[in-house]
């Protein structure tokens, strides 16, 4: 039903009869704001009929309160002073209409984040709840009746990042009979855990428990995997994305590619992998990330390779079987029509760099945790082997840093969750190779809240892990005397016993932290959701909507959320596809009727809202030279209300006049006259 | 460029070096500096462990005068003089610095200590409004606004085959206060400036450790075992010498090197000159206008080195070379150009 075919709903805004409820919150609200004087205040307002205070309006005893009245005194508009509309709108707008109102006929007034929350000043506070509920009542007695657009969901899904939480998210959604697109920048799925070789607090082998998920994934029916490709643009809304994806090329044909690596093994170009095998190990300039790679086809590191460098060599396509190696490949781009779209980018490591005083980079044997998660990697640079940087001489003392850029104000002042099990897991895996090795473990608390985490704990310290709660000041090579020659030097204070201690040893593993991807911000501008000031994707609900943004139809899942390890990305994984799959089970949607339409007659044809448009939802028909909503694309933003020079565009449910009206309410104490409004 | 200039105590008698080298330095560089007159002692490092209050007030009359000497004269069109930058101070000396940078700060912090010292500075009829002076460290002044390419510029004779570990000291690297410049766990400004004048820069990881500063003159045992962490560490790595910008630092280091020598029975013999001294000989000054020759540890037969063949430093294993065929040593972490030297 579009907005048109709504009869015209009242005589006159001076015969509403409002009603207004004013919520204590507990003492959320009340604590701050005399709710009964803001009550008895807005009794004595225009149109009001009755007002209220109540303890917790939310309750059903609370909405019963607002459907009795609205039967028993003719009620036609209702005010809510509570909360945010975040919180409890729908809940207010179902209490009318179980009494039989309309349910946009309904407005909240957000005295609590806006105000309670926000003061220690009851009298000021008081004020302005009272302006608020003034602005509420202007408005609400301007509203008109709306209904509710119903729109099909497309059943497709796209996930976008092939770690272990995309990789969940995927595989349950297509377990459940839906289709995914599984989109990875990466040359391989995979994500973090790929490199790892131990997981906590188990220790399985990370490759044996991922590699079937990633096989799976790569033989489902329902799944479509893109690697070496990234979402390049979104339109559209929940329910029917448009999605762009870029295709990089990756120089092999994989239709004709058997993934036998012949063009890896001949391939004469040995580089640095800075990517995978974060600096320690190498790769050749066509390799994949590692031997159980899915796909299994490499991909050309056109920087390193010879022939684009220099224009000859082509050894990888001499010796090819079956010809699948093509220099000329070029980017493709591919559009996708999706319902859903779930978020699961991952995180960065932190940059040890930035930490100078713990000398990596520059004192040879200081090692990043990464660095270390590859070498004790049967598959890494070292097969698995615990050894300096001379590759050969195996550490007789180890010393490993918790905290290094988490939990410290001049990096990032959050805790990074997993570092605390990892740096538990590399004093075991120490122990394990290299028997007689000492290991010191520099923390400040030992974060292990997790199934079997404690238990962990206490087995490594029974293997005779060495404990000292401090933060390091500094690793450094410059000895004091005889004994400390040759060695690394940890300096931390000792804050059990009180007292600064030196401890030498061989090789030093900073537990870097986790940090947001450096492009988060430029991925959540494309997806449309949100970013913290860290640069992590912001969820509806910290508590109870972890798994969805504040956009419809995006979801998040994983560390690009927040620092987690792998059970939690798990779980948020399967969080986010059960979301998914309820909404594509209703197979439509509802949506706000908040839309945007063009009184024709006003309309001079200018065009300027076509372009200011983000959803591409306003047409022009040249041949009238007027601009139309199309309706089912719009989504309410009312840029176009406001960019409209002849005031053509009407926002259903912020109409110029109720937007006016409110501010006007707002105002209501000002002197007259003082503002000018354009 | 425009600046005042508070050298300080130490400037007019045993850092009379780091004063004259200082002066022949920044008049090549076009940089002029016009002292602060009457100015006093800053405190030092030990007097706000005294008396908190005086020493502020001590402090607080060198900001007024600075201030008031150096604020922009009204000249036409009048510019507001909150719009103008502030006027700029200049001191040499690492403690000085500090000293006037946080007094400025506390008193900008707390109206109730400003009005205190204020009411000090009355019976001198002075006054000083917190934030109306810039002050800033020479090595700040030398990098970052002559910079290192006008330096690098004016370099006459470049101090090649002179090994040199940059000591910055603990009080230029304090974090927290107006004018830092560098970081403060492990600062690089000198080593590039060094690098720039052609010198060879040894690693010196105790480069922002503390000297003892005035620990020599109460309790000489502990100031001793401080000087002697640094003094083997430069050695460690070679150093032929020392190079500081703090005339406490250079005084402990160089003055009490004998005494070291004689507690622990070693033998360094490690010159220890000022940034400024350095860049003077590398701007071809000569080293009577530098003061070089008022060290009690004789640079002549280290800085003879200057110019001599360079050893072939053995180059680290950055991924850059090829891996020798048996080689089965780790890669060093991939370090920013700058940092490669």
């Amino acid at each position: 039903m579009s907005n048109d075919q709504i009869p015209p709903p009242h005589a006159s805004p001076d015969e509403e009869r409002v009603g207004v409820y004013v919520c204590h919150c507990g003492s959320n609200i009340a604590r701050t704001i005399a709710v009964e004087d803001v009550a008895l205040w807005s009794e004595q307002q225009e149109h009001v009929v009755v007002a209220r205070d109540y303890k917790f309006m939310c309750s059903s005893l609370g909405q019963e309160l607002i459907e009795q009245d609205i039967q028993a005194k003719g009620l036609s508009r209702i005010v809510v002073a509570a909360c945010s509309p975040h919180m409890h709108e729908r809940t207010f707008r179902g209490a009318c209409q179980r009494a039989g109102l309309n349910p946009y006929l309904f407005e909240m007034a957000n005295i609590r984040e806006l105000t309670s929350w926000a003061t220690d000043d009851r009298e000021a506070a008081t004020s302005k709840a009272k302006a608020q509920v003034k602005g509420a009542i202007e408005r609400a007695v301007l509203q008109e009746p709306l209904e509710p657009l119903f729109v099909d969901i497309n059943p497709n899904t796209l996930v976008v990042g092939g770690g272990i939480a995309g990789l969940t998210a995927a595989l349950e959604l297509a377990d459940s009979g839906y289709h995914v697109y599984l989109v990875d920048r990466d040359s391989s799925i995979g994500g973090q855990m790929a490199k790892l070789d131990k997981t906590f607090p188990t220790l399985d082998c990370a490759a044996c428990i991922l590699t079937p998920k990633m096989v799976d994934a790569a033989n489902h029916p329902n799944i479509t995997l893109m690697t070496w490709s990234e979402v390049v643009a979104v339109d559209g809304f929940v329910g029917n994305f448009s999605v762009q994806v870029r295709h990089k090329p990756r120089y092999v044909i994989e239709d004709l590619c058997t993934g036998c690596g012949t063009c890896i093994e001949k391939c004469p170009s040995r580089v640095l992998d800075q990517h995978f095998e974060v600096g320690l190990g190498y790769h050749k300039a066509i390799d994949r990330n590692f031997p159980q790679a899915v796909p299994k086809y490499p991909v050309i590191d056109t920087t390193h390779c010879t022939y684009f460098q220099r224009g000859k060599c082509r050894a990888c396509q001499v010796v090819c079987p079956t010809n699948a190696i093509d220099f000329t490949q070029k980017e493709t781009f591919e559009q996708l029509e999706v319902g859903n779209i779930i978020l699961a980018t991952g995180y960065e490591q932190f940059d040890a760099r930035r930490v100078p005083q713990y000398g990596y980079g520059r004192l040879a044997n200081v090692f990043t945790s990464m660095e270390f998660e590859r070498m004790v990697n049967a598959a890494g640079p070292t097969s698995g082997q615990v050894v300096l940087r001379d590759g050969v001489t195996a550490p007789q003392s180890v010393g490993i840093i918790h905290c290094v850029g988490s939990r410290d104000k001049n990096y990032n002042e959050y805790c990074s969750r997993a570092c605390c099990m990892a740096a538990l897991k590399f004093a075991h895996l120490v122990h394990e190779r290299v028997p007689d090795a000492e290991v010191y473990n520099f923390y400040i608390d030992i974060r292990a809240a997790g199934k079997h985490y404690e238990e962990f704990y206490h087995r490594v310290l029974e293997e005779g892990t060495h404990f000292i709660r401090g933060r390091v000041a500094e690793v450094t090579d410059a000895a004091r005397g005889p004994g400390e020659e040759g060695s690394l030097i940890i300096q931390a204070e000792d804050t059990l016993i009180g007292k600064q201690r030196r401890i030498p040893v061989d090789m030093v593993i900073l537990m870097v932290g986790m940090e947001a991807r450096h492009d988060s911000r430029n991925v959540a501008s494309t997806f449309g959701l949100g970013c913290d000031f860290e640069g992590w994707f912001t969820e509806r609900h910290a508590k109870l909507d972890p798994v969805v943004t504040m956009t419809e139809g995006i979801l998040i899942a994983g560390a690009c959320q927040g620092p987690k390890a792998i059970p939690e990305s798990v779980a948020q994984g399967s969080a986010a596809a059960a979301r998914v799959s309820g909404l594509i089970g209703r197979r439509t949607i509802k949506l706000e009727p908040v839309r945007a339409s063009i009184e024709a007659a006003a309309c001079s044809g200018c065009r300027i809202c076509n372009n200011v448009c983000p959803y591409h939802a306003i047409v022009f028909h040249e041949e009238i030279k007027i601009s139309e909503v199309i309706t089912a694309l719009c989504q309410g933003c009312g840029a176009c209300v406001a960019a409209c020079p002849s005031a053509a565009i009407t926002g259903a449910h912020f109409t110029r006049e109720q937007v006016l009206s409110q501010i006007d309410g707002l105002l209501w104490d000002m002197q007259p006259g003082v503002l000018v409004l354009a | 460029m425009q600046y005042g200039y508070y050298p300080g105590c130490s400037l007019e008698r045993n850092a009379g070096a780091y004063h004259e080298s200082t002066m022949a330095v920044a008049g090549v560089l076009g940089l002029q500096f016009t002292e602060v007159d009457d100015w006093n002692c800053c405190g030092a490092t030990e007097f706000f462990s005294v008396n908190q209050m005086q020493a502020y007030a001590l402090t607080g009359r060198n900001l007024a005068l600075a201030a008031d000497q150096f604020a922009p004269k009204p000249a036409l069109p009048v510019i507001p003089v909150e719009v103008a930058e502030p006027p700029q101070l200049v001191a040499p000396c690492s403690a000085c610095y500090l000293n006037l940078s946080k007094v400025d700060r506390y008193l900008a912090s707390s109206p109730e200590l400003a009005a205190k010292v204020n009411t000090a500075l009355d019976a001198g009829g002075l006054h000083y409004d917190p934030g109306s002076l810039r002050v800033r460290h020479l090595l700040d002044v030398m990098v970052n606004d002559a910079g290192y390419d006008a330096i690098a510029a004016r370099v006459q004779r470049a101090l090649t085959g002179l090994r040199v570990a940059p000591y910055y000291g603990c009080l230029v690297v304090r974090p927290g206060f107006q004018g830092q410049f560098d970081d403060p766990e492990y600062p690089t400004t000198l080593d590039k400036l060094m690098r720039v004048l052609g010198a060879k820069v040894v690693d010196f990881p105790l480069k922002a450790h503390c000297c003892g500063g005035h620990m020599t003159q109460i309790s000489e045992e502990v100031a001793l075992e401080l000087l002697r962490r640094l003094l083997k560490n430069a050695a460690d790595y070679q150093a032929d010498v020392i190079v500081t910008l703090c005339p406490m630092c250079q005084l402990n280091l160089d003055v009490f090197q004998r005494a070291v020598n004689r507690r622990f029975g070693t033998n360094f013999n490690l010159p220890v000159l000022f940034f400024t001294q350095l860049m003077g000989l590398a701007f071809g000054l000569a080293p009577e206008r530098l003061g070089i020759g008022k060290e009690f540890v004789a640079s002549r037969p280290a800085l003879a080195k200057i110019g001599t063949s360079v050893e072939v430093e053995q180059e680290r294993a950055v991924g850059k070379r090829a891996k020798q065929r048996n080689d089965q040593s780790l890669p060093m972490p991939y370090m920013p150009e700058e940092e490669e030297r």
